[in-house]
C-alpha cells in the first residue's frame, strides 16, 4: 500500500522531504535543487568518432586482409613444406614389428626388453634435427592427472619434500615415505631409451643425440631446482629427507643423470620435459637434439638408420602408441599445413568477399547513396 | 498486490464469519441508541492507520530473501554457491570461490536497499499516523493523533486542512449549512465542490450541540467508487420515533480532500484507515519488472537447460567413456581408495555437479551485477539532463527506480492525465467576440499574432450605434450570468486572486471556466462585485456601480449544457442571459449574427478553446409572469420535479438573441501539442484519462493535437448508451472503425498518413464500468474484445469523468490485452497515483497537486515535455545499451564456456579446466567487464538530435526488437561459432605438432592461454566493431582492458608467486608469445571469429537497412560532406525508403 498521503506536505506545496521518501531510488537525491551541470559528459556530449560499418568502409578492409593473409599463407605454406619430417611407430601392435615382442612389457622388467627398427631416409635432413618420442591415447591432460603434482616440492622446498601436497594421492608416499616427485605425472615417466644409428655399408655409426637445450630454460633454471641442503650431494639431500622413489621408477630422481650434476634430480630435462602436461591426448615431446656439425654435410644424410629401444614403457595397456619422430625446424616450428592452408582460404575468403560486396556496393549502393543525400 | 483489500478480508474475516454483513451501524459519537430500536449486529472497525510499508521488523529478513530468491538468477546462483562450497569441502575442488562471494555480496546489497526503502516508508506512515486531529469528546475539542480515530468519532476539520477519514458532514460554519471542498488530490478537479450538511443536524454549530446529537448512521460497506456513497442517518429527537434522512455522496466528506473557504466542519467517522475510499483506490507498490528483465529471465532459463544439457551430455558421454576400464583407470593414473570405493551414482551425480560448477560461467552472475550498475549509473544521466530540468521549479527529473530505465524504450500505449499534466490547470480568458467583432483582453493582446485579420477588431476601435450597445449588454451578460461567488479575502490564498482597485476578492465558482470568464471580463472593464441581497453589484468601466436584481437562476446541467439567469435592471427591463455551449445554444437563436459567430466559435474550437455562446431575451412583464408560474408550477411539482423543470428551462431559453461568444483557453503545457505529436509519430497511442468533463476533456484534446481537424469522434458515453443498449453502440462503433481498418493496418504503419480517416473515442466512466462489468452469463469478455478492438483501431482515446480505479483499470485492461504492450502512466495529482502504480512504467510530474503521483512513481519530470525526451532519448538509448549489455554477456560467456565444453572430449570428460583459475575468476571480472559497462553507459548509436528529431526510430525498437528470439538465437551462434573457431583453431595449430622455432613443446596451459587470447581479444573488438560512439574514455576502455590482460598474463606468468601451491602458469605466457605461429594464429582466429559478424552487419546495412541504419549512414555522409543542413528525414525519400525498409523486415535478420 502506498498511500503517502500527507496533509503537510500539500498545504506546503513543495515539500523537501518528498523526494527521499519516494523510496531511495538510485539517483534520488541528485539535481533535486540545483540545475544540473553543463558538462559535456553529463550532457553525454563528449566529442566522439562515430564509425559505421557499411559495405564502403568494410571493402577495403576485406581487400586488405585478402592481399596480406594469401601471401603470408603461401610463405607459410611453403616453409612447411620445406620441413622434414619421418615419423616411426614403434609401438609394436603389428606382429611383423620387431618391438612386438616388447608389446606387453611391465614396469621393472629385467632385463629391459629392446628392439631395433631399421628405416630409410630419402632425402638429406639439412638443419638442425629435433628428435621427438610421441604418445598417443594417453590422456595427459586428465583432471586427475594434471594436478597430481607437486610444484613446490619440484622448486626444492624442503618441507614439501617431507610432506607433499595431498594433491599427489594416491602417489604421495610410499611405505610411509614421501615419494619424491610425487604425484601420477612424474610417475609415469617415459622412461623409453632411444638411440639412432646411421647404417653406412653395414656399420652402425651412433649418431651424437644432445639431450640438453630440451626443456624451457625458465623452466630448468627457475621453476624446478634441486632441494638445497648442507652438501652439494644430492643423493645426500634426498637420501636425508627420508624420501623414496616414485613407484614405477627404477632408480631414485637423483640418480636420473649420474654423469651430469646439472642434468640430475628435479633439473633433469628429460624429466623436466615430461612434467610439461600435454593438452591433447595425442602428442609429442622433445627427446633430443641432434645438432648440424658440419656446414657442408647435411645433419642427416639420406639413407638407412636404425633405431634402438629400450622398450620400458608399456602402452598397449590403454591401446596407445609409441612413435619416434624426426624433424627439421624453420622459425615457424615443424611441419604444420594447418596454418598455411588456413591463411590461404581465409584470404581467398576475404577477397571474394570484397568482390561480392563490390557488386552489392554498386548493385544496391547507388539506390541508397542517391536517397542517402536528397538536398 | 491489492493487500489492502486482503488485510480488511482477514480483519473482517478474523472478526467472526458471522459478523460480515452487507451494512454498517454507526453510532455517532458513540452514544448507544435508545432502547427499543431494534438492535444492530455490534461490527468491528480498523482503526485510521495507514500502512504502506511492506515489511515488519520480525519478518524482513525471511520475507525480503524469499523475494529475493524467487527471482530465477538468484535461486541459481544460491544453487550454484550451494554446490560449490559442499565441493569445496572435498580436498579436491579447487574451484573458485569468487562466484559464490559474488552472489551473497548482491543479495546484501540488494536486501540493504529494500530495507532502507521500507524504512522511509514506514517513516512516512509514521508521521501521517501520527498527525493530530480534533475530536469531540465529552463536548469538549480533544486533540488526538490521527492513527487513533475511530468509527463513530465526531471530527472537527478546519479551513485548509485535509479530512483524516471519510466523514458524514453534519454542519458548517456556514449558515447555509454548506461547505466548499477541493477533491484535487482525488480525482485531479481543482475547482470548488459543495457539499451539504445533513438537514437535521447542520444548525449544531459548536461542540456542545455536537455532542447532544444523538443519531446513528447507516451505510454500505467501503467500496472504492468515490462518486457513489448510499446510507442513512437516523436522528433521535427527544425520544421520539427517529426521523430518518437519505444520506448520498453529497454528504460525505472524503479522506484526502481539503476543506475551502470554509471556517471549519463538524463530521462523523464512518470509514477509516484501510476502508477509505481513497486508501481503497491506492495500489501497493509492487515491484516492476521490465520487458527486458522478463527477456532476461527467459533467456536465463534457455542457458540454464543449455548448462544442465551439457553436463548431463559430459556426465554420460564420461561414463560411456569409462567403460572401459583402461580408460577409466590406465595405469599412469591411478584412482585414490576413497575414489574407488564410492557409489556409481554418488560418483555420477558428483560428476553432474562438477560439470555443472566447470559451466556454470555461461550464466554470469557478473552480468546481473552489471546490469544493476549500467542501470543505477544510466539513471544518472537522466537526472543530470540538462533539458530535462525546468527554470521555473528548479527542478530536474527524479528516478525512483533504475530498474525500468529500458522500459522507457519500449512504450506503446501512454496514459496521460489531462489536469496538471497536458494543461497548467490555469484557465485564462481568451477572446470574446462580440457580432462578429472580436475582443482580445489588453493583457495577453501584446504580442499577439492573429493572422486571420478579417473581421478583428481591439477593444479600442469601438463598433457605432447598436453595436455599442449590444457589446455592453454581453459585457452585462457575462457579468450577470454565472454562479460565482466571492470571497473577499487579504489572506494569501492558492487560488486565483483578482487584482481589483479597491482591494483582492477572490471568485469561486464550481466551475473554473466561469471564474476565468469573469476574471477576463474584467479585464475588458466590467467588474463584478457581489451579490448583496439578490442584487447582483457590477462596476462598469465608468466606475459606476451598476445594480441587477437576480430573480431567476436557471441553473446549470450536463444535458441541457447551458444556464440562464433572469434579472432586472434598475431601469426595470427583465432580462434573460443565457450562456452554454454553442451546439445548445444556436438552435434556439432566432436573431443575431449566427454565420459569424459560428463561424468564429468553429475556429476556436479547433485551437482547443472552451468556447460558449452568450445570447440574451427581454420579457415584457407579462411575459415574465407567465414565466414565473411555469417556474413555480414545476418547482412544486412533487412527481418527476426533474422532468417537469427541463421542460419549463427548454420554453423559457427559446427565440433567444445571439450576442456573442467568449473563449477560455485551459492553458496547455509548454509545447504538450509538440510532444504528443512526436510521440505518436513514434508510434505510441496516447490515451488521456480524466476525471474532467466530456466537453473540457474534448477541448483540450483539440488543443494539444490528440484530436485534429479531420478526426472522427466516436462517443461511448452514458448519454449514448441510455439510448441505445450497449451491445448496440458497441456493435455500431466497432462496424464504423473496423469499416477503414483493412487500409489501416496495412498504412498505419508510416503513421504519418495525413488523409487517412482519424478516429477518436471518447468514453466515460460509467460507460467503462458497463463494459468492465461481468455480465450475468459471464460473458464479459465479448464486450471487453469489442472495446478492445475499437480502441485499437482509433488514433486517440479520451476518457473522461474517470475514477482512480478506474483509470488503473483502464490500463491494466490494455496491459493484458493480448498483445501485452508496455504502458506508461503520466499524472500529476494523487487521483493518478493508482494508474502510475498500474502501468509499467508510472510517471509523476512534480506539478502543483501535491507530490504524491511523484512519489509513487517510478520517474517524475517537471514538464509533460520532458517525456518526449525522456521517452524518445533517453529511453532509446537505455534500451539499446541494456539489450546489448545482456546479448553481449550472454554472447561473451558462450565464447568462453563453450571451449572448455569442447575440451572435455579431448581430455577424457575429467572437467580438466582450460583455462588457468585467473583467468577464469578474471574473464568476467575484468578482463571483459569494463568496455561493456562503459558501452552500455555510453553508446550513442545516432545522435541525440537526430532521435529528437526523427520520432519514428523509437519504432525500430519496438516490441522489444533488440532482444527477440531471432537475435538471440543469432548472437547465441555467434558465441558458439567463434568458440568452436577458437577451440579448432587451436587444436589444429597445436595438433601433434611443434610451434616454436626451437622444437620445444607447449603444454596444455598454453594451449588454454591461446584460446583465451583469442577469447579476450575477439570478445574486446566485437564490442568494438558493435561501438557506434567513441569518446576517448570508450579508447581507453577497451584499448586499456586488452593492454590490461596483457599486461596481467605478463606478471603473472613472470614470477613464481610463493602464495599459490602451483606454478602452472610460469612463462607460459611469454613462451607463447615468443612462437610465431601462435602469433599468426592468434591474428587468423581474431579475424575468422569476426568474419561473420562483420559480414552480416555490412549485408543488412547495405541489403535491408532499418531506419536506424539509414539515418545513421546519412549523419555520417553529413558529416563527411560537412554538409551543415539539416536533412529532413520525413521528405517524401526518407518515407518511401521507410516503407521498402518494411518489405524485407521478414528477411532482415539485423538488429
Amino acid at each position: 500500500m502506498a498511500v503517502n498521503y500527507n496533509a503537510k506536505e500539500e498545504a506546503d506545496g513543495h515539500p523537501s522531504g518528498g523526494v527521499g521518501a519516494a523510496g531511495g531510488g538510485a539517483a534520488g537525491g541528485v539535481g533535486k535543487s540545483r540545475k544540473p551541470d553543463n558538462t559535456a559528459f553529463k550532457q553525454q556530449r563528449l566529442p566522439a568518432w562515430q564509425p559505421i560499418l557499411t559495405a564502403g568502409t568494410v571493402l577495403p578492409a576485406f581487400f586488405i586482409i585478402g592481399l596480406i593473409f594469401i601471401p603470408i599463407g603461401i610463405g607459410i605454406f611453403v616453409t612447411s613444406n620445406n620441413i622434414r619430417e619421418y615419423e616411426i611407430d614403434y609401438t609394436g601392435t603389428d606382429s611383423s614389428s620387431p618391438c612386438n615382442k616388447c608389446l606387453n612389457v611391465s614396469w621393472n622388467s629385467t632385463p629391459p626388453c629392446t628392439c631395433t627398427i631399421n628405416f630409410t631416409l630419402d632425402r638429406p635432413f639439412e638443419t638442425n634435427v629435433f628428435m621427438y618420442y610421441g604418445l598417443s591415447n594417453f590422456y595427459q591432460n586428465h583432471r586427475r592427472y594434471v594436478k597430481s603434482r607437486d610444484d613446490s616440492q619440484l622448486n626444492g622446498d624442503n618441507s614439501s619434500l617431507i610432506n607433499p601436497s595431498k594433491e599427489c594421492e594416491p602417489y604421495r608416499t610410499s611405505d610411509n615415505k614421501p615419494i619424491a616427485p610425487c604425484g601420477a605425472i612424474a610417475n609415469s615417466m617415459f622412461n623409453d631409451t632411444l638411440e639412432l644409428f646411421r647404417i653406412d655399408n653395414d656399420t652402425r655409426i651412433s649418431i651424437p643425440l644432445n639431450k640438453k637445450g630440451i626443456a624451457w630454460w625458465t623452466d630448468k633454471n627457475v621453476k624446478f631446482r634441486n632441494p638445497s641442503g648442507h652438501t652439494n650431494n644430492l643423493t645426500a639431500i634426498f637420501q636425508a629427507l627420508d624420501t623414496t622413489k616414485p613407484v614405477n621408477w627404477p632408480q631414485p630422481v637423483y640418480m636420473l643423470d649420474t654423469l651430469e650434476p646439472d642434468n640430475n634430480g628435479f633439473i633433469n630435462e628429460d624429466f623436466i620435459v615430461w612434467m610439461r602436461t600435454a593438452a591433447l591426448p595425442t602428442f609429442r615431446k622433445l627427446y633430443r637434439l641432434i645438432e648440424k656439425r658440419d656446414s657442408l654435410q647435411p645433419t642427416l644424410q639420406a639413407g638407412t638408420y636404425s633405431l634402438d629401444i629400450t622398450y620400458n614403457y608399456p602402452v598397449h595397456s590403454f591401446d596407445g602408441r609409441k612413435r619416434m619422430i624426426l624433424s627439421t625446424i624453420s622459425w615457424m616450428g615443424g611441419k604444420n599445413p594447418f596454418l598455411g592452408i588456413a591463411y590461404i582460404t581465409v584470404g581467398s575468403i576475404c577477397f571474394f568477399l570484397g568482390v561480392v560486396l563490390l557488386v552489392i556496393h554498386h548493385k544496391y549502393g547507388n539506390r541508397n547513396t542517391s536517397a542517402d543525400i536528397p538536398n | 498486490m491489492d493487500c489492502s483489500l486482503i488485510r480488511t478480508l482477514i480483519n473482517r474475516y478474523c472478526a467472526g464469519e458471522e459478523n460480515w454483513v452487507d451494512n454498517r451501524t454507526i453510532y455517532v459519537g458513540h452514544r448507544e441508541p435508545p432502547s427499543g430500536t431494534e438492535a444492530y449486529i455490534p461490527q468491528r472497525y480498523p482503526d485510521n492507520r495507514i500502512v504502506s510499508s511492506k515489511y515488519t521488523f520480525w519478518n524482513f529478513v525471511p520475507k525480503n530473501l524469499f523475494e529475493q530468491f524467487r527471482r530465477i538468477a538468484n535461486f541459481y546462483f544460491l544453487i550454484i554457491f550451494l554446490v560449490q562450497v559442499s565441493l569445496l569441502f572435498e580436498p579436491m575442488r579447487t574451484c573458485a570461490m569468487t562466484p559464490s562471494m559474488k552472489v551473497v555480496f548482491v543479495v546484501t546489497i540488494t536486501s540493504a536497499r529494500s530495507g532502507y526503502e521500507d524504512w522511509l516508508r514506514h517513516k512516512a506512515d509514521n508521521a501521517m499516523n501520527q498527525c493530530p486531529v480534533h475530536f469531540i469528546q465529552h463536548g469538549k475539542l480533544v486533540r488526538k493523533q490521527s492513527r487513533k480515530l475511530r468509527v463513530g468519532d465526531i471530527v472537527m476539520v478546519k479551513e485548509d486542512e485535509t479530512f483524516p477519514c471519510d466523514l458524514i458532514f453534519l454542519s458548517s460554519s456556514r449558515a447555509d449549512g454548506t461547505c466548499f471542498v477541493t477533491t484535487a488530490s482525488l480525482d485531479g478537479e481543482s475547482s470548488h465542490k459543495t457539499y451539504y450538511a445533513v438537514q437535521d443536524t447542520k444548525s449544531f454549530h459548536n461542540e456542545e450541540d455536537i455532542d447532544a446529537l444523538h443519531a446513528t448512521i447507516e451505510c454500505e460497506q467501503p467500496q472504492p467508487d468515490l462518486y457513489k456513497f448510499v446510507g442513512r442517518i437516523n436522528v433521535y429527537h427527544d425520544r421520539n420515533d427517529p426521523t430518518a434522512r437519505p444520506l448520498g455522496s453529497e454528504n460525505l466528506l472524503l479522506r484526502g480532500a481539503t476543506l475551502k473557504n470554509t471556517e471549519r466542519i463538524f463530521g462523523v467517522a464512518i470509514y477509516t484507515g484501510m476502508e477509505t475510499k481513497m486508501a481503497l483506490n491506492y495500489q501497493s507498490k509492487s515491484q516492476k519488472r521490465s520487458a527486458v528483465e522478463k527477456s532476461m529471465n527467459v533467456f536465463l532459463i534457455v542457458y540454464l537447460c543449455i548448462l544442465i544439457s551439457k553436463a548431463l551430455i559430459n556426465t554420460i558421454l564420461k561414463y560411456l567413456w569409462q567403460s572401459n576400464p583402461f580408460r577409466d583407470e590406465p595405469w599412469y593414473n591411478q584412482k585414490t581408495e576413497p575414489e574407488r570405493k564410492r557409489n556409481l551414482i554418488l560418483r555420477a551425480f558428483t560428476d553432474f555437479l562438477a560439470f555443472m560448477v566447470l559451466f556454470n560461467y555461461i550464466i554470469p552472475v557478473s552480468m546481473y551485477v552489471t546490469v544493476e550498475m549500467q542501470k543505477f549509473l544510466g539513471s544518472y544521466f537522466l537526472t543530470w539532463d540538462e533539458e530535462m530540468f525546468d527554470e521555473d521549479t528548479g527542478e530536474g527529473p527524479l528516478v525512483n527506480t533504475s530498474d525500468l530505465n529500458e522500459e522507457l524504450g519500449q512504450v506503446e500505449y501512454i496514459f496521460t492525465d489531462k489536469t496538471g499534466t497536458l494543461t497548467e490547470n490555469n484557465m485564462k480568458f481568451r477572446e470574446c467576440c462580440i457580432e462578429g467583432h472580436v475582443y482580445i483582453p489588453h493583457a495577453i493582446c501584446n504580442g499577439q499574432i492573429l493572422t486571420d485579420c478579417s473581421g478583428i477588431d481591439m477593444i479600442d476601435s469601438s463598433p457605432g450605434g447598436s453595436g455599442k450597445e449590444r457589446e455592453e449588454l454581453f459585457f452585462r451578460a457575462l457579468c450577470l450570468c454565472h454562479t460565482v461567488q466571492v470571497k473577499e479575502d487579504d489572506s494569501i490564498d492558492g487560488l486565483k486572486k483578482s487584482q481589483l482597485s479597491g482591494g483582492s476578492c477572490v471568485y469561486i465558482s464550481s466551475s473554473p471556466d466561469e471564474v476565468a470568464l469573469v476574471e477576463g471580463i474584467q479585464g475588458l472593464g466590467y467588474t463584478y462585485l457581489r451579490l448583496k441581497d439578490n442584487y447582483m453589484e457590477i462596476l462598469n468601466p465608468k466606475t459606476d456601480i451598476e445594480r441587477f436584481e437576480l430573480l431567476e437562476i436557471l441553473s446549470f446541467d450536463s444535458v441541457r449544457r447551458r444556464m440562464s439567469v433572469i434579472v432586472r435592471s434598475v431601469t426595470g427591463d427583465i432580462f434573460l442571459f443565457c450562456k452554454g455551449a454553442d451546439s445548445s445554444i444556436f438552435p434556439r437563436v432566432t436573431e443575431g449574427k449566427i454565420d459569424q459567430i459560428r463561424s468564429r466559435v468553429e475556429r476556436n474550437a479547433v485551437e482547443g478553446l472552451r468556447t460558449l455562446c452568450v445570447a440574451y431575451k427581454k420579457f415584457t412583464c407579462k411575459e415574465y409572469e407567465s414565466v414565473c408560474r411555469l417556474l413555480e408550477n414545476a418547482k412544486l411539482s412533487l412527481q418527476d420535479r426533474e422532468k417537469k423543470l427541463a421542460e419549463a428551462y427548454e420554453q423559457i431559453e427559446r427565440d433567444l438573441i445571439l450576442l456573442g461568444a467568449t473563449a477560455v483557453e485551459d492553458q496547455l503545457q509548454e509545447k504538450a501539442a509538440d510532444t504528443i505529436e512526436a510521440l505518436q509519430k513514434a508510434g505510441i497511442k496516447v490515451w488521456v484519462l480524466t476525471g474532467d468533463k466530456m466537453e473540457t476533456a474534448a477541448a483540450t484534446c483539440y488543443a494539444c493535437k490528440l484530436f485534429r481537424r479531420n478526426t472522427q469522434l466516436l462517443e461511448l458515453t452514458t448519454k449514448k448508451i441510455e439510448e441505445q443498449s450497449l451491445h448496440d453502440v458497441l456493435f455500431d462503433l466497432s462496424k464504423t472503425v473496423l469499416k477503414h481498418s483493412g487500409s489501416l493496418t496495412r498504412d498505419s504503419f508510416s503513421g504519418l498518413s495525413t488523409d487517412m480517416q482519424d478516429y477518436g473515442l471518447i468514453i466515460d466512466g460509467a460507460a467503462l464500468s458497463l463494459i468492465m462489468k461481468p455480465r450475468e452469463d459471464g460473458s464479459s469478455g465479448n464486450y471487453r474484445e469489442r472495446f478492445l478492438e475499437i480502441c485499437r483501431n482509433c488514433t486517440a482515446v479520451l476518457c473522461c469523468r474517470m475514477a482512480p480505479l478506474q483509470k488503473a483499470q483502464i490500463v491494466k485492461l490494455i496491459k493484458l490485452s493480448k498483445e501485452h504492450p508496455i504502458t506508461l502512466a503520466i499524472g500529476d495529482g494523487a487521483n493518478d497515483v493508482s494508474m502510475i502504480l498500474e502501468a509499467h512504467v508510472g510517471i509523476g510530474i512534480t506539478g502543483k497537486e501535491g507530490r504524491q503521483a511523484a512519489r509513487n512513481s517510478d520517474y517524475a519530470i517537471p514538464k509533460f515535455k520532458h517525456l518526449k525526451k525522456m521517452l524518445l532519448v533517453h529511453g532509446h538509448f537505455y534500451y539499446v545499451r541494456i539489450s546489448e549489455l545482456v546479448q553481449y554477456f550472454f554472447y561473451k560467456n558462450v565464447c568462453f564456456i563453450f571451449p572448455q565444453f569442447l575440451y572435455q572430449f579431448f581430455c577424457g570428460f575429467s572437467q580438466q579446466p582450460l583455462y588457468d583459475t585467473a583467468y577464469l575468476t578474471l574473464y568476467n571480472i575484468s578482463f571483459t567487464s569494463l568496455p561493456i559497462l562503459l558501452y552500455s553507459l555510453m553508446e550513442q548509436h545516432v545522435s541525440t538530435d537526430m532521435l529528437r528529431r526523427e520520432p519514428s526510430l523509437y519504432r525500430d525498437i519496438a516490441k522489444n526488437a533488440l532482444l527477440r528470439w531471432r537475435v538471440f538465437i543469432y548472437w547465441t551462434f555467434l558465441g558458439v561459432f567463434d568458440a568452436v573457431v577458437f577451440f579448432f583453431g587451436a587444436y589444429f595449430l597445436f595438433d601433434n605438432t611443434v610451434v616454436t622455432s626451437n622444437g620445444q613443446m607447449f603444454g596444455n596451459w598454453t594451449f588454454g592461454t591461446l584460446v583465451f587470447t583469442v577469447l579476450v581479444f575477439t570478445v574486446t573488438l566485437k564490442l568494438a566493431l558493435d561501438t557506434h560512439y567513441w569518446t576517448w574514455i570508450n579508447h581507453f576502455v577497451i584499448w586499456g582492458s586488452l593492454l590490461f590482460y596483457i599486461i596481467f598474463s605478463l606478471l603473472w606468468g613472470g614470477i613464481v608467486w610463493p602464495f599459490l601451491n602451483y606454478q602452472r602458469m610460469y612463462y607460459v605466457f611469454m613462451q607463447m608469445l615468443s612462437s610465431g605461429p601462435a602469433w599468426l594464429g592468434i591474428i587468423l582466429l581474431i579475424t575468422v571469429s569476426l568474419l561473420p559478424d562483420v559480414l552480416k552487419k555490412v549485408l543488412c546495412r547495405q541489403l535491408c537497412p532499418t531506419a536506424t541504419e539509414r539515418t545513421q549512414v546519412k549523419l555520417s555522409f553529413t558529416r563527411l560532406s560537412d554538409n551543415s543542413t539539416p536533412i529532413s528525414i520525413s521528405s517524401p525519400i526518407y518515407q518511401c525508403l521507410f516503407n521498402q525498409s518494411r518489405i524485407c523486415k521478414f528477411k532482415n535478420q539485423c538488429a
